[in-house]
């Protein structure tokens, strides 16, 4: 029964994001910033031709990180905004009480939703990183030692993200769920940019700042690891004075330890949507 | 499995029981924080029976129509479906659910809803039946069409599809005609019979007490979420009545129309609640109040309708008495 309802609500989940208008928003913004980003890159090859080939790696490296950010911040709002909706908006309308009232357990029909929300997230970041990694490609002939591992990353990322947005849309509303899961993303982005000002200044208890949030939403762990996956690796080593509390540049790569968490995490958050979605009167 | 001589006896036993009712609950209770929604409801529906479940707005109707369904969890209470468990969701395989709030996904078609219905339910059932059952509520030309571009009454019949397509043996219908036109409630009714007729047990919640007159075999009353009443329509109405207008009745006339039952007259008019269901009763009666000299100018037969017998009930708070 179980292995029933899991995979039809997930292809029923994947087909809902496709034919939402929240595809439309997200592929116009990702063309759009593809677009920008192609012509900005063509720009810092044409008009930074006084610099001398590690400078416009850096450069090229940090405006690549930057736009990556980007594509995770579009990634993250899609994603939330999507997971919102499945759910909440789905108990609100009424859409969820004829679904639940077929002999389906709701466990796996949340189980069902978030695979089919893992699928259009890794989707998306798979289709849209890779073309940017070929634009830059194309423009300034670079290409990041790692690119497999970062888009990895960034797709763990918004793996976390939509898995706190399936979680607070068990418990409210579908706007508010996408909301506050973006603006928990956004701070724990700026304590993380924080405490590596924290550490690049040898604060401590700064540093504990970006220590602790990374702990408690690993968004922006796995994304200070995929910047490092994007930048080149001999950057690190000319210009390290650079990437002391620089937000688009990082010198770490997630442990296999900090991984781990990211995955106990995602289940964790998983486990708590079921219980509350399974223990809600509709 | 070994089916060893005691198997055998058993599951010949078993086979040789009653089929268990379509629905079975003792004893549901639900409070909202401190409102009370519903408090020791018990009812059951039989295989093949139609019920109607009445009540004012707040009864408590679709809470105890969501707990059947395990949409919301009793606090106190046991709901057995098709002979199953409810907390169990197999219990639902072949139940059929239209909500008192029908949405289905506006950006599939609405063979697209059916087909998500059959695969949840994991029923196979053709193209060819589901086109049928969208025939059925009149929207066979608009299988291809998005959900979302439907109207409410186009969405409540094709929840009635959906309710219908996974060849149920239980059907629960919240308010089924709210958004309906008068034809679509005449469409509903006659779905109604031919369920009756294939033998599929109904539960219906319905405002429309003269069509839940018309097809329910049974009527469970709710009141302030309590049980106000239930019962078949004829121990709810009690017996026929026979209203007579009349000329000329003398006393001995008088005497044999008490006769027939219950009597009670205003000037002219007499109200006789009939004693027996015998259908010689009226014309034997007619006969002899003429034998008798006494002129008839009218005979009805009267029956308290169900909504009238349903505003005594809430009125009166007593479900035990005729108003």
């Amino acid at each position: 029964m179980t292995a029933r309802t899991v995979p039809t609500v997930a292809a029923l989940t994947v087909q809902e994001a496709a034919r939402r208008r929240v595809l439309r928003a997200l592929a116009v913004l990702t063309v759009v910033l593809l677009a920008l980003s192609a012509w900005g890159f063509s720009r810092i090859d044409a008009e930074f031709g006084g610099l001398t080939s590690g400078e416009a790696r850096l450069a090229a490296a940090t405006v690549l990180n930057l736009v990556m950010f980007g594509l995770s911040l579009i990634a993250a709002l899609g994603t939330a905004f999507l997971a919102g909706p499945t759910v909440a908006g789905d108990v609100e309308s009424g859409v969820a009480l004829a679904v639940l009232a077929r002999p389906v357990r709701r466990g796996a029909v949340l189980l069902g939703k978030w695979l089919g929300l893992v699928v259009f997230g890794c989707g998306f970041v798979a289709v849209a990183g890779l073309t940017q990694l070929l634009i830059v490609l194309a423009t300034t002939g670079y290409w990041p030692p790692d690119p497999l591992t970062g888009l990895a990353l960034l797709a763990a990322q918004a793996v976390v993200l939509l898995t706190l947005g399936l979680l607070l849309s068990t418990v409210i509303s579908p706007m508010a769920s996408g909301i506050v899961a973006v603006g928990l993303f956004g701070a724990t982005w700026i304590a993380g940019v924080v405490g590596e000002i924290g550490a690049a200044f040898g604060n401590e208890s700064v540093a504990r700042v970006g220590t602790v949030s990374r702990m408690l939403l690993p968004t922006d762990g796995l994304w200070r690891g995929a910047m490092n996956a994007f930048q080149d690796p001999a950057l690190l080593t000319r210009f390290s004075d650079a990437f002391r509390g620089h937000p688009f540049l990082s010198e770490v790569t997630p442990t296999p330890a900090y991984l781990g968490w990211a995955g106990v995490w995602v289940a964790l958050v998983l486990g708590l949507a079921v219980i509350a979605f399974t223990r809600r009167d509709l | 499995m070994t089916a060893g001589p005691s198997g055998e006896t058993a599951a010949r036993l078993l086979a040789e029981l009653p089929p268990s009712p379509a629905v079975w609950c003792s004893g549901l209770r639900k409070r909202y924080r401190r409102r009370t929604a519903v408090e020791d409801v018990s009812f059951s529906v039989g295989r093949g029976e139609v019920v109607g479940l009445l009540g004012p707005n707040g009864a408590g109707k679709t809470s105890v129509v969501k707990i059947l369904l395990g949409l919301v969890r009793p606090d106190a209470g046991e709901v057995l479906l098709l002979g199953r468990p409810a907390q169990d969701p197999r219990a639902r395989a072949r139940v059929g659910y239209l909500p008192e709030l029908f949405r289905y996904q506006p950006w599939l078609s609405a063979d697209e809803v059916l087909r998500l219905h059959v695969r949840l339910t994991g029923a196979a059932v053709p193209e060819g039946e589901r086109r049928e059952c969208l025939a059925l509520v009149g929207l066979a030309d608009r299988a291809g069409d998005r959900v979302g571009g439907f109207s409410k009454g186009m969405q409540q019949r094709l929840g009635l599809a959906v309710a219908l397509v996974a060849r149920p043996e239980l059907v629960v219908l919240d308010e089924p005609t709210s958004a309906l036109d008068p034809l679509g409630r005449a469409d509903v009714r006659d779905l109604l019979l031919s369920l009756k007729a294939r033998e599929v047990a109904v539960l219906v919640n319905s405002h429309l007490i003269s069509e839940v007159e018309r097809v329910c075999d049974r009527v469970v009353i709710l009141d302030k979420g309590r049980l106000a009443a239930s019962g078949t329509l004829q121990e709810l109405l009690g017996q026929q009545e026979v209203r007579l207008r009349l000329d000329g009745v003398t006393a001995r006339a008088e005497a044999r129309l008490a006769a027939a039952g219950g009597l009670t007259r205003e000037g002219n008019s007499f109200t006789i609640a009939l004693a027996d269901e015998d259908t010689a009763t009226v014309p034997d009666l007619v006969a002899d109040l003429v034998a008798l000299g006494v002129r008839v100018h009218a005979v009805e037969p009267a029956r308290i309708t169900l909504e009238e017998r349903l505003l005594g009930i809430l009125r009166t708070g007593s479900g035990g008495e005729r108003p």
